[in-house]
């Protein structure tokens, strides 16, 4: 019995996990799909999530209800500067320059980070009752849970927000044809700005969700945000249930091989994953 | 007629780039006479030691159009290597160094190989992710890698009885080695090889409309440059005797990238320029310690969003429109 309950536990670590790595995910296909680049800043908006919801709980005594919400909303203004100040800016619309562009605006954001928050290590509490309640003796946080719902209750909505809604439309149109969609009048500058935007938010709640579970410093969101980035690649880059199947994915291989093989090498497991599968499926599992 | 003045300014000219890099290498070779402090000439080394990363990499990123984000995996294999082939196997070090060279070739082939087949992100995700992969290894896999706290005890490498065991000597190593993958680089790409490359960076289907072989001049160039980066790993072990997996993660690859871009991509003496500036720019902004990273990052974006030709190619550019510009007006 004892295997099962463990399998069971390692599966459910996995997917909560996994959530986080999806949500990170869809914030680079968000923004990949609309400029066709890669944002390295993505990594950088779910440590400012984190940062922020720490900043309301203890530096302006919010409850958790209020600083939740402002923090992510706090990334998405950040993700708008980005674009403002970094991206639109640009004399070059060459790829290359593009990215590292975003290599650029991640490092002098962690720097700022830096600054502010400094370097020490620091904990967020959780956001729920940390309880355990167990499902078949495996011992299950309700964290974990509300993790589940947020993530799948975003998921939802970003669905309805790209089937119907003008932004949303407007946001696959230039998605799939840029001059088209400038054609018919659709203002791209506007909708690239509003990737950002939210990208910004869906970095900024990995961020808010996760930090309760890991501590939290100015770095944190680089291991992460590359495992998002492993899992958007993993789903087919640019796929938005893609991102979604790849985040699971590596979520769950993560911790079973954490759990049964080592845990020093838990990192490793996930990118050595990735360069095989780029290796025999390059276009990811939902890639066109 | 040409007058002597003429001649002199034709032959000036016509070997410009042999000049300059025969003028460098001698300013090189009397400049430690001069430097009597080994913390600056350490400096230099470190330069030198970087700038044959970078010169690969800038022949990559420059001449390919493609992004490798895990040079610094290339350089750790270099510098792990060497370190464990001398010192654990006792073996000698000029034949561990090449066969490391060589170990690295064949790395960079299996990982250049299927990566190489997409474009994009997709290569600096494997590159990344290599990285990663190396850099865990380095730090958990402490029976053969000493662990976090490094690995000591390397030899120096000798000729004869000459052994490169302090600044000044290390200065004429590796000054000697980086200036040799200068020419090499400087030779490449104004060879037909090197032609085809810029074709390709500037269009990836015109280029192979006129014949390039794409995927098989990005792994040359991928592999050429991984092996300069275990070329500069190599002489980095032996130049410190000691390595730790501080010098090889993730951001130091992403610090290669920034120096190829502030030198400008595909600009080969560009490189040497933006080694030198991203290597000392810690140095020069020490009393600035906590606004050190928002500096580098700010740099970077602010070439690349008003010089992304970088800065030296940026600036001879603006030069020559500006005097275009007067002689128009005059």
């Amino acid at each position: 019995m004892g295997g099962f309950q463990d399998l069971l536990q390692f599966i459910f670590a996995g997917i909560t996990n996994g959530a986080i790595y999806a949500l990170i995910a869809l914030g680079f296909c968000v923004v990949h799909n609309t400029i066709g680049i890669v944002n390295f800043a993505q990594v950088d908006f779910v440590s400012l999530g984190g940062m922020f919801l720490f900043s309301g709980l203890f530096w302006s005594g919010l409850p958790m209800v209020v600083a939740l919400p402002l923090a992510v909303g706090a990334v998405v203004a950040v993700g708008i500067a980005v674009e403002r100040l970094g991206i639109r800016p640009s004399r070059s619309q060459n790829h290359l320059v593009l990215i590292f562009l975003t290599i650029g605006i991640s490092i002098v954001l962690r720097g700022i980070m830096k600054l502010v928050w400094g370097k020490n290590r620091m904990a967020v509490p959780p956001l729920v009752d940390d309880i355990p309640f167990r499902i078949a003796g495996a011992a299950i946080l309700p964290q974990a849970v509300a993790i589940l719902m947020i993530t799948a209750l975003v998921i939802v909505l970003l669905v309805f927000f790209f089937h119907r809604t003008r932004l949303g439309l407007a946001m696959r149109a230039v998605a799939s044809n840029q001059t088209a969609a400038m054609v018919v009048g659709i203002p791209v500058g506007r909708v690239k700005a509003a990737s950002f935007a939210l990208a910004g938010g869906l970095g900024g709640l990995a961020g808010v969700l996760i930090t309760p579970i890991t501590t939290l410093s100015y770095d944190v969101g680089v291991l992460l945000g590359l495992k998002g980035f492993a899992a958007a690649i993993l789903g087919g880059f640019g796929s938005f249930p893609g991102a979604i199947l790849g985040g699971v994915g590596l979520g769950l291989l993560e911790s079973l091989s954490a759990g049964y093989w080592s845990s020093d090498y838990k990192d490793v497991a996930a990118f050595v994953v990735l360069l095989l599968v780029l290796f025999i499926r390059p276009k990811g599992l939902m890639g066109k | 007629m040409m007058t002597t003045r003429d001649k002199l300014f034709y032959f000036l000219y016509l070997h410009r780039t042999g000049l300059t890099v025969f003028g460098i290498s001698l300013l090189l070779l009397v400049w430690p006479l001069v430097e009597r402090n080994p913390y600056n000439l350490g400096l230099s080394n470190l330069i030198a030691i970087y700038a044959l990363v970078v010169l690969g990499l800038n022949l990559f990123i420059g001449y390919t159009g493609q992004i490798s984000l895990g040079h610094a995996a290339f350089f750790a294999i270099g510098a792990y290597g060497s370190a464990i082939g001398t010192t654990t196997f006792g073996l000698p070090v000029w034949p561990v160094m090449v066969a490391v060279a060589l170990a690295t070739a064949l790395v960079a082939l299996a990982v250049g190989l299927p990566a190489l087949k997409l474009s994009g992100h997709y290569l600096a995700m494997a590159t990344l992710g290599f990285n990663i992969v190396v850099y865990t290894i380095l730090v958990q896999w402490d029976v053969v890698t000493g662990g976090p706290s490094g690995f000591a005890g390397i030899p120096y490498l000798a000729i004869g009885p000459l052994v490169f065991d302090n600044e000044v000597r290390f200065h004429y190593l590796v000054w000697t080695f980086a200036m040799l993958a200068l020419l090499l680089c400087l030779n490449l790409v104004r060879s037909g090889v090197g032609r085809g490359l810029a074709a390709l960076a500037e269009d990836e289907t015109a280029a192979a409309a006129l014949g390039v072989d794409i995927r098989r001049a990005k792994i040359k160039v991928f592999v050429l440059s991984a092996v300069l980066a275990a070329l500069a790993g190599s002489l980095f072990a032996h130049c410190y005797a000691f390595v730790s997996p501080d010098s090889f993660g993730i951001f130091v690859s992403v610090d290669f990238v920034i120096m190829v871009v502030v030198g400008g991509m595909g600009s080969i003496w560009g490189t040497l320029f933006g080694t030198a500036l991203i290597t000392l720019l810690p140095e020069w902004i020490e009393s600035l310690e906590s606004f050190k990273d928002i500096l580098h990052g700010l740099i970077l974006v602010l070439i690349l969003l008003f010089l992304p030709q970088g800065l030296v190619t940026g600036i001879v550019d603006a030069i020559r429109t500006r005097i275009a510009v007067g002689r128009h007006h005059a």
